[in-house]
């Protein structure tokens, strides 16, 4: 009989569709799987049970010949940001540690009503800060992913969505939500050698995500490969009239139209991202990119996307800004942590529960947000910010005059090990040098399986596209995917 | 523009995050790294730029003003307010005693 | 308008005010949530997920209170914005879940307007000063803390948290208490015209944060403090006086004024610093990432310029002019929009039963409604809000006083019956047998009695002493027990007295 857990969301779903296995024993196969890969840390609780429950469902519907969803018995792993009703919701932080939401998110709610089941909630980043997922309180997540040269050492998973990423490469999942502020589907996607998409801004509700940084908070979908990003992404996009920032846009059949055909496309090469001491293998796998495109039928333009260097920086006052503010609400009084010294006041409860609560990073991130901020300061920092923002907005506004997608490197380099980065916060925000951009201008970008590094660890390539032209997105995606033909998978050590 | 102990000791107060000196002497550096190096965007001539409001141009959307419209977002729901409170009492939430 | 001077030890002082009013917009539900806004309800029940600032709560606006707040700076003649954004406030505080408050800094809905106040109750018209509003701008309330419940605990109640506030910040072109009161109350009245905040300032719906500074006539502003959460209007009169006299004692005694925050003691009249707040002031303005700009259209804000109500400066002038009122009576029947509105149903019911213009009935029912109900409810302590009289039941009343059947003087009494038993004009009069009589033999033979038993008096009167024909007048009536038609008694009386 087939491996369950090495199928696709696309043959869960017409497995079960057509009765080739039930639902119920794919839950159990992945649930199985997800006990024994506790080594790789990427859950933060397991639901064994909610993932059993959406299935028997499923099974009794497709028994009783009702209409099954989009995603009917596919299990799935749900990014701990998403708030679940019921089930722990943590943000990797000790500061919601016991935090049961009595609410589900917008775009959780889509997925279990498309006949989607949870495994468990998966390991991050806290409050999504980091490119490693070092940051979170529950432990690093360890990448399935080793160096060929017989080396042990634990390599990162990328970040924030770490969880997500080890987990669906691991195969503990076919797909998974992840959120995305500055590439945090597509940088771990790359780490692992998987796909994902962040989609327009405004796509998915950001409604019931804990929110890091508003302005450029998007989710997304994990998976193994562009039909199961399309398919899971149908499910968790819509119009959600509790978000003011939400699309009021008919979400399009992304799966049904994928054509890998690029004939007719121009496919634009950013002459900025060519950074001086670019990584030999990235540069070569973007040269690759550049030939399967062009081998697909894509017509290879050179754009210029000249504030590119201004981007990282941008970034690092705009979403720690936007952060400080959003993380004002975790103060002890009406959930999770409470850190009460004898004899302290309100204020003091404040500060000791916020310096108890959040980690490192987290703090760094709030402080700056807040210097950037203050009196004095305002203009300096977080509205020439903005201003160079907008630039960065126009500068992919003036390319898509001349391309239909950008063709870039998801990340500057493949995976590290853990611990490399961390005394260095600057060398680690760099790794989302390539990423960040589309995420200032709010584009939908995906990131693609494109190769193995010569030390055999996966390396991605970035898809940009125009606002709501996700499906120019997919379809160059599943172009580099056709003829990447990537099958390598990390070698089961845990 | 870099900031000093004190400095970094004002910000944390004003982000209500107690810090002790040993780590606000680590911060210090730390902060002024990375502030040296987002000073770089003071090179970007900006001349006529307005500001980034909405990323994907867009408007804000009203609603009407109904109650509880949605359950998701009206009121009555004082069990799910106060489910995780670490401290509610009698309908309440708790907090150290202000005197103001 | 005179000019209010302070004296003080070294000579004399100005007073230089604003006012920053928050009023609560009326509306059903809050401003980014759906719960409801109604005063008094349990703690907490009026919290939804969003108010509370439950992780991944986002906001969304609600139409009627941008909609209140662009009526009502329509009302005060303001520019509208038609681009506008919300801002976040931070700080932290127990009333405030998200730790910042969604407010608007740098591009608030409505701009500049002007408010016309009088000093002269007698004559509103004359005293005139017009104080510059700097802008209106919409934002969310916080919650209440109960500090008396529990011997180590504050109770939060989050119900007021989100209800829509409109923040109107006045010039500081306030020179008096009595300029500061004025300006207030007839900001209360405009709302309520408005009908964008109900004015009810024992409940918190309207207060004021009183900015206070002193200088030497002619010399440039002060430094000034601001007393919070002034909730009367005499509170603020007071305010005023006793924060000038604070300040300008302080300064005479060689010491400087601290901008601060302070608090009003109602019981010792004198205001008090607040907790100081050493880095409260900075907080980190920015533009809320969860809302998009506010973009109004000219058709939503025609909609909202069409559907403003006569508002009470020009309904004044039209009392005065097209109803032919006194300028003191055309005040009073407009300084809330409740009495403007009974006068007017009284004034249509009564003209109605009169068959007569209003404009030839408005003087009476005036009269009757400030000199006769006005008194009458005083006495009992009601307004007219709870009246037991209804303006329909003051137009039957007017209407036998109009068509002769019973006196102005029985009216009183008709008018003390009704209060007390609320059944209707006529229908006390006619139990009651108060109707007054016309019939002229009845009255003949009072009067005959009367010039009988006052023979001297008589003489006296057609020796030229008019001046009795009052007297005999009197007498008469007073025989008829006051139910006869005055008409008929004057007529007769001269027919008899020659």
């Amino acid at each position: 009989m087939t491996n369950l857990t090495d199928l696709t969301v696309a043959a869960i779903r017409d497995g079960v569709a057509a009765g080739t296995f039930s639902a119920v024993e794919v839950a159990e196969a992945f649930n199985a799987r997800v006990a024994a890969a506790q080594a790789l840390n990427a859950f933060i609780v397991t639901t064994p049970e909610a993932a059993l429950d959406a299935a028997r469902k499923v099974d009794a519907d497709r028994a009783a010949g009702n209409a099954l969803g989009k995603l009917a018995g596919v299990p799935i792993g749900m990014k701990d940001l998403f708030a679940t009703k019921g089930v722990q919701t943590t943000a990797a932080s000790h500061m919601l540690e016991g935090f049961t939401p009595q609410y589900e998110s917008t775009v959780s709610q889509k997925l279990w009503d498309a006949g989607a089941g949870m495994l468990g909630k998966l390991n991050l980043d806290q409050f999504a800060m980091g490119s490693s997922n070092e940051t979170s309180y529950f432990g690093n997540v360890i990448s399935p992913w080793r160096r060929n040269d017989g080396s042990t050492a634990a390599m990162a998973p990328g970040g924030s969505s770490g969880g997500s990423s080890a987990a669906i490469a691991a195969r503990l999942c076919p797909a998974a939500t992840g959120t995305d502020t500055g590439g945090s589907i597509r940088q771990p996607a790359a780490f692992t050698g998987i796909s994902g998409i962040k989609p327009t801004y405004g796509r998915c509700s950001r409604w019931g995500i804990v929110a890091f940084a508003s302005s450029l908070d998007q989710a997304g979908p994990m998976a193994r490969d562009v039909r199961d990003c399309a398919i899971m992404l149908e499910a968790m996009a819509g119009f959600d009239p509790k978000d003011s920032t939400s699309l009021d846009m008919a979400v399009p059949n992304w799966e049904a139209s994928l054509n890998a055909d690029m004939k007719g496309k121009k496919v634009g090469i950013p002459r900025e991202y060519r950074v001086d001491g670019l990584d030999a293998d990235v540069a070569k796998s973007w040269d690759d990119g550049i030939a399967w495109l062009k081998d697909a039928g894509a017509e290879i333009v050179e754009i210029s996307l000249p504030h590119t260097k201004y981007a990282l920086p941008a970034y690092y006052i705009i979403a720690p800004a936007e952060a400080s503010s959003n993380l004002a609400r975790y103060d002890g009084v009406r959930y999770g942590l409470r850190d009460l010294p004898d004899g302290a006041n309100l204020q003091e409860m404040y500060a000791a529960t916020r310096a108890a609560g959040f980690g490192a990073e987290v703090k760094r991130r709030i402080l700056i947000g807040t210097y950037v901020l203050s009196a004095g300061f305002y203009d300096a920092y977080y509205t020439q910010a903005q201003k160079v923002r907008a630039l960065i907005a126009r500068d992919f506004e003036l390319a898509f005059q001349h391309c239909d997608v950008i063709l870039a490197p998801t990340a500057p380099t493949a995976a590290f090990g853990l611990g490399e980065k961390t005394a260095d916060p600057l060398a680690m925000y760099l790794n989302d040098v390539f990423a960040v951009p589309a995420s200032l201008a709010g584009l939908p970008a995906m990131s693609v399986p494109a190769g193995l590094n010569r030390e055999g660890l996966p390396l991605g390539l970035q898809i940009v596209g125009r606002p709501f032209d996700e499906q120019g997105v997919l379809n160059a995606g599943l172009a580099i995917e056709a003829r990447a033909q990537f099958s390598a998978k990390p070698e089961q050590w845990w | 523009m870099s900031v000093d102990t004190a400095t970094v000791a004002r910000i944390a107060s004003l982000a209500r995050i107690k810090v002790s000196e040993s780590e606000l002497e680590a911060m210090v550096p730390e902060l002024n790294g990375i502030l040296a190096w987002v000073e770089q965007l003071g090179e970007v001539d900006v001349t006529g730029v307005e500001p980034m409001t909405a990323v994907i141009p867009n408007t804000l959307r009203l609603r009407d003003d109904v109650i509880n419209a949605d359950p998701l977002t009206g009121g009555d729901v004082r069990d799910a307010v106060l489910a995780n409170a670490p401290a509610a009492e009698h309908g309440f939430f708790g907090v150290p005693k202000v005197i103001e | 308008m005179s000019e209010y001077r302070i004296q003080g030890m070294t000579g004399e002082w100005e007073v230089v005010v604003g006012l920053e009013v928050h009023a609560q917009v009326t509306s059903n539900s809050k401003l980014f949530s759906g719960a409801a806004t109604a005063f008094g309800a349990e703690p907490n029940t009026q919290v939804s997920l969003v108010d509370a600032a439950m992780p991944g709560m986002l906001p969304v606006p609600n139409r009627e209170c941008i909609r209140q707040a662009v009526r009502t700076g329509l009302a005060i003649n303001a520019q509208i914005n038609k681009w506008s954004r919300f801002d976040r406030k931070n700080y932290f505080y127990a009333d405030l879940p998200q730790g910042y408050q969604i407010s608007q800094l740098y591009h608030p809905l409505v701009g500049e307007g002007e408010i016309e106040i009088s000093l002269d109750d007698k004559n509103p018209e004359a005293d005139v000063k017009r104080i510059g509003i700097e802008r209106i701008h919409v934002e969310q309330d916080a919650g209440k803390l109960m500090h008396d419940q529990h011997p180590t605990m504050s109770y939060v109640d989050l119900n007021r948290s989100g209800v829509a506030l409109m923040e109107i910040v006045s010039r500081p072109d306030i020179r008096s208490p009595a300029e500061a009161g004025a300006y207030l109350a007839k900001l209360r009245t405009i709302l309520r015209y408005v009908g964008s905040c109900d004015g009810n300032m024992d409940q918190g719906s309207m207060r004021a944060d009183v900015n206070v500074s002193v200088r030497r006539p002619g010399e440039p502003f002060g430094t000034r403090t601001e007393t919070k959460n002034v909730n009367s209007v005499r509170f603020v009169m007071a305010v005023v006086e006793s924060e000038a006299r604070r300040q300008i004692d302080l300064i005479e005694d060689g010491g400087t004024v601290v901008q601060e925050t302070r608090l009003y003691d109602p019981d010792k009249n004198e205001t008090r610093s607040m907790r100081s707040k050493e880095d409260a002031h900075d907080y980190r303005y920015f533009p809320d990432p969860d809302l998009l700009p506010l973009v109004l259209d000219d058709a939503f804000i025609e909609e909202c310029r069409a559907s403003l109500p006569e508002l009470p400066d020009a309904k004044r002038h039209r009392y005065e002019n097209a109803l032919g009122l006194a300028p003191y009576a055309a005040g009073v029947l407009t300084a809330d929009v409740e009495t403007a509105r009974w006068f007017e149903a009284l004034l249509a019911a009564a003209a109605a039963k009169a068959g007569k213009p209003e404009a030839e009935l408005a003087k009476q029912a005036s009269n009757w409604l400030i000199s006769e109900l006005f008194g009458a409810l005083n006495k009992l302590g009601k307004g007219l809000a709870d009246s037991p009289v209804t303006a329909e039941g003051g137009a039957e009343l007017l209407a036998l006083i109009a068509d002769g059947t019973i006196s102005g003087s029985i009216a009183k009494q008709v008018l003390e019956k009704m209060l007390e038993t609320g059944d209707g004009a006529a229908a006390i009069v006619e139990r009651e047998g108060l109707k007054q009589t016309s019939d002229t033999g009845a009255i003949e033979a009072a009067i005959d009695k009367v010039l009988a038993d006052n023979a001297a008096k008589v003489e006296e009167y057609k020796g030229g002493k008019e001046a009795l024909f009052g007297f005999f007048v009197g007498q008469t009536m007073k025989a008829m027990q006051g139910k006869s038609n005055p008409q008929v008694v004057n007529e007769l009386l001269r027919k008899k007295l020659g």
